[in-house]
């Protein structure tokens, strides 16, 4: 399958996020963190929680301003970003219907979303409201959200947390069809190792807070190959390369 | 924000009560009211049977001014003149309060400067304001539903604002991140967010207005519910002023029933499980 669009990757190059408090008290989240997502692959930011991990997918969204240094997202296809948030952050007074069109560029608003719907198994929702939701299924509804927007980059913040594992691992799953139908330059947050062992191109380890870039560990094996067997062995691999991680 | 977990229940998998319990359910609040009613004018006629006055008129000689100012027209004729500046005066004060409220809302340092003028604002007298606005503008009736919307619109500014501060940030957030229009924003954000708060400033706002209008009419218009019952007061015709009184409590219990109620159970329905 071909990637979308130039490769341009995504390229983040952040000098310094620091937070203030409002008792003055100042928190250097983010460190010398840079880093490089190739064109249509998909990487997974690894990292102790609290480390930065959100701060940097918020200054990638463009929802934080007040850090130094630079990043540039990938072009191509569209100039559309995508995220899903740590919450399914659903308009609760829109239906699930409602919700992912209204997310669209207004070329694609009435766009045939039939396909979508039915890979994510949320073919019967599209009328309820979010309150008439599990949260599997509002997570679902994020997904949809997210695809439909057909963006040229897609940042994902722990989409799977407090969810059960057997939910969390379905849902992989269904992330994994949607993803390959057209494979977008994406990031995903998560300090799960087995989850981004099983869904990355590549995943970027960051240390303790400020977060920093660890390494990188390199999936080259394609998905399907990534048996329990495998898995196992690539645990085993990424536990030699970062002792202490995870 | 996170929706509760409630298991992937089908819509319509709960049995909803049985039609006829349903519908004697809905009736019972109904014939309460009229019953109570009916009790308040029944006493009502006792009273005015035991002190007999030109003062103390009771129910039915109300119900035959009613009658026949609704005969001659003139009844309709003040009502709607009274309902058209009520109508204008809450259109100003809920848009031109919501906006401030909002602004105020969401910028703490602007909110900081002008807090102390809407304390001050909500604290000058409706009367003062009523003067003040015939005086400045004249005896019209901009000036009047100027001065019935300036006595609102600090009420609207400090229910919006609270409104404002409620906000979750994180919706604005993902209307920024998918690029939703100033309008999209409005609509689908900001709007459904502030319904509860534009409901209460409607309600509180509405009861509040209705009664102001009467005194701005009292003292500068020549028509509309307060300028009748100055007239009738002046003639000390007490029939009278209690029939313009009760019609227009009618018409505004109508509006509540038929407008205010059905706009905010649509408003809600998102809230509301399919029984
Ligand atoms: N608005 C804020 N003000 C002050 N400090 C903040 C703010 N947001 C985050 N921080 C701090 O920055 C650090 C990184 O937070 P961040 O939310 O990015 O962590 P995270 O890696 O996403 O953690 P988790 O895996 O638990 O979600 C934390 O120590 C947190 O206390
Ligand atoms: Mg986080």
């Amino acid at each position: 399958m071909q990637p979308v669009g130039a490769a341009v990757p995504l390229r983040v190059d952040i000098a310094e996020k620091t937070f203030r408090s409002a008792q003055g008290v100042s928190i250097t989240a983010l460190q010398d963190l840079s880093f490089e997502v190739r064109q249509g692959e998909f990487a997974c930011l690894l990292g102790p929680s609290g480390c930065g991990k959100t701060t940097t997918l918020r200054i990638l969204l463009g929802l934080d301003k007040d850090f130094s240094g630079s990043f540039q997202l990938p072009e191509g296809g569209s100039d559309r970003i995508a995220a899903v948030f740590q919450e399914p952050v659903l308009l609760p007074w829109r239906t699930v219907e409602q919700n992912v069109r209204l997310a669209l560029p207004k070329s694609l608003r009435t766009k045939n979303l039939d396909g979508l719907f039915d890979t994510l198994g949320l073919a019967g929702m599209r009328s309820l409201y979010p309150a008439e939701l599990s949260l599997g299924l509002a997570r679902r509804a994020a997904l949809a959200r997210a695809f439909a927007t057909e963006p040229a980059v897609l940042f994902l913040d722990e989409p799977f947390a407090s969810l059960d594992e057997r939910t969390a691992e379905r849902l992989r799953h269904l992330l994994l069809t949607v993803w390959s139908a057209r494979p977008t330059t994406a990031l995903m947050v998560t300090h799960n190792l087995r989850e981004a062992l099983m869904l990355s191109d590549r995943i970027i380890v960051l240390a303790q807070r400020p977060a920093h870039v660890l390494g990188m560990f390199d999936v080259r094996l394609p998905r399907h190959y990534r048996n329990p067997q495998v898995m196992s062995d690539l645990l085993r691999s990424f536990q030699q390369k970062f002792p202490g991680v995870a | 924000m996170s929706p509760p977990d409630t298991g992937d229940r089908p819509p319509g998998a709960a049995a909803g009560p049985s039609s006829q319990s349903g519908l004697a359910a809905a009736l019972t609040p109904v014939l309460t009211v009229a019953v109570s009613l009916l009790g308040l004018c029944l006493l009502w006629g006792l009273a005015a049977r035991a002190w007999p006055s030109r003062a103390f008129p009771g129910p039915g000689q109300v119900w035959q001014v009613l009658l026949a100012e609704a005969a001659n027209g003139d009844l309709f004729y003040h009502l709607g003149a009274t309902l058209g500046r009520v109508a204008a005066a809450y259109v100003v004060a809920m848009v031109v309060g919501s906006v401030i409220g909002v602004l105020l809302g969401s910028h703490r340092s602007a909110d900081r400067f002008f807090a102390p003028w809407v304390v001050l604002f909500l604290n000058i007298p409706a009367l003062v304001v009523i003067v003040l606005a015939y005086i400045w503008f004249g005896l019209n009736e901009a000036a009047a539903i100027g001065a019935v919307a300036v006595n609102k619109i600090p009420n609207v500014v400090v229910t919006m604002r609270e409104g404002a501060r409620a906000l979750d940030p994180s919706y604005a957030e993902m209307a920024a991140v998918y690029r939703f229009g100033l309008l999209d924003r409005i609509r689908h954000v900001l709007l459904p967010q502030l319904q509860p708060y534009l409901a209460a400033a409607s309600r509180s706002g509405i009861a509040l207005i209705w009664k102001i209008v009467l005194v701005v009419e009292l003292l500068g218009r020549s028509n509309g519910v307060g300028f009748q019952i100055y007239l009738y007061f002046q003639l000390f015709d007490v029939a009278a002023i209690l029939a313009y009184t009760l019609a227009f409590v009618a018409v505004m219990l109508v509006i509540e029933l038929l407008v205010v109620q059905p706009v905010e159970r649509h408003a809600t329905r998102w809230r509301r499980r399919p029984a």
